[in-house]
């Protein structure tokens, strides 16, 4: 299955890339897509207790299993509004 | 009355959208109050230059709309504009605009607090602060809608 990720912030620097395509296996999820882009980029692990994540711009959990064509957003910590 | 993007705010449009300039709203409304939040040039010790927002639009969008429902549910007489900016924004410029109108000003002032701890809380966005002699992403809360606990501590702040 072919998916997209979506990167922010820090999180788009450590993978030099805002956009992903990724193909993962029937019943992988947004927590197995993450560990596979932990082992591409060992800098995110650090991010592991701290990210949120989204499929299709809806909040998600980490044991959401993907769909063909989902897009799965990782969330830095997140800093909007003001100080 | 919810948007994101890169245009500078216009937080008169949005007084004026929710207050007697509006015909049908005109007399139903007592008091408005608008929060600006502001680019600082100190944060940490550190002389701030300017600073760069970035956000996940579609969702920090949906995120205002879960704001705005969940004042709706708690502060029924309140009505909402939110405007957030991205992009490059200068010492002074404004980052958010939030306005709040009620038939009183207690809710008013206590619906537009808890707005803005909520969007510090959830809304997908991020800022990159520029500083003299280096710059950084700031990382605050990790973003949880459903953390009621989180939304307990915004609801607290509002009404305390």
């Amino acid at each position: 299955m072919r998916v997209t990720v979506r990167l922010f912030a820090r999180l788009r620097e450590i993978a030099g890339a805002a956009e992903l395509a990724r193909s993962v296996e029937p019943g992988a999820t947004v927590g197995s897509l993450w560990r596979d882009l932990t082992k591409e980029h060992a800098e995110l692990a650090q991010y592991e207790r701290s990210i949120s994540s989204a499929v299709n711009a809806d909040y998600a959990r980490m044991d959401r299993t993907l769909a063909e064509g989902d897009e799965v957003a990782f969330l830095p910590p997140v800093s909007g509004g003001c100080w | 009355m919810l948007a994101i993007g890169p245009a500078p705010l216009a937080a008169e449009r949005l007084v004026a959208a929710l207050s007697a300039d509006e015909p049908e709203r005109r007399g139903i409304e007592g008091a408005v109050v608008t929060f600006l939040g502001l680019v600082r040039n100190h944060n940490a010790g550190r002389r701030v230059l300017y600073l760069e927002y970035e956000a996940y639009e579609p969702l920090a969008l949906k995120s205002f709309e879960r704001i705005a429902e969940e004042i709706h549910s708690r502060w029924p007489s309140v009505h909402m504009a939110l405007h957030h900016r991205t992009g490059r924004l200068d010492i002074g410029e404004a980052s958010i605009v939030i306005v709040t109108a009620s038939a009183h000003r207690a809710d008013a002032f206590a619906a537009g607090r808890y707005a803005i701890e909520r969007v510090k809380q959830i809304a997908p966005i991020w800022k990159r602060e520029h500083f003299e002699g280096g710059e950084v992403w700031i990382e605050g809360a990790i973003a949880d809608p459903d953390d009621e606990m989180a939304r307990m501590a915004a609801e607290r702040a509002a009404c305390a």
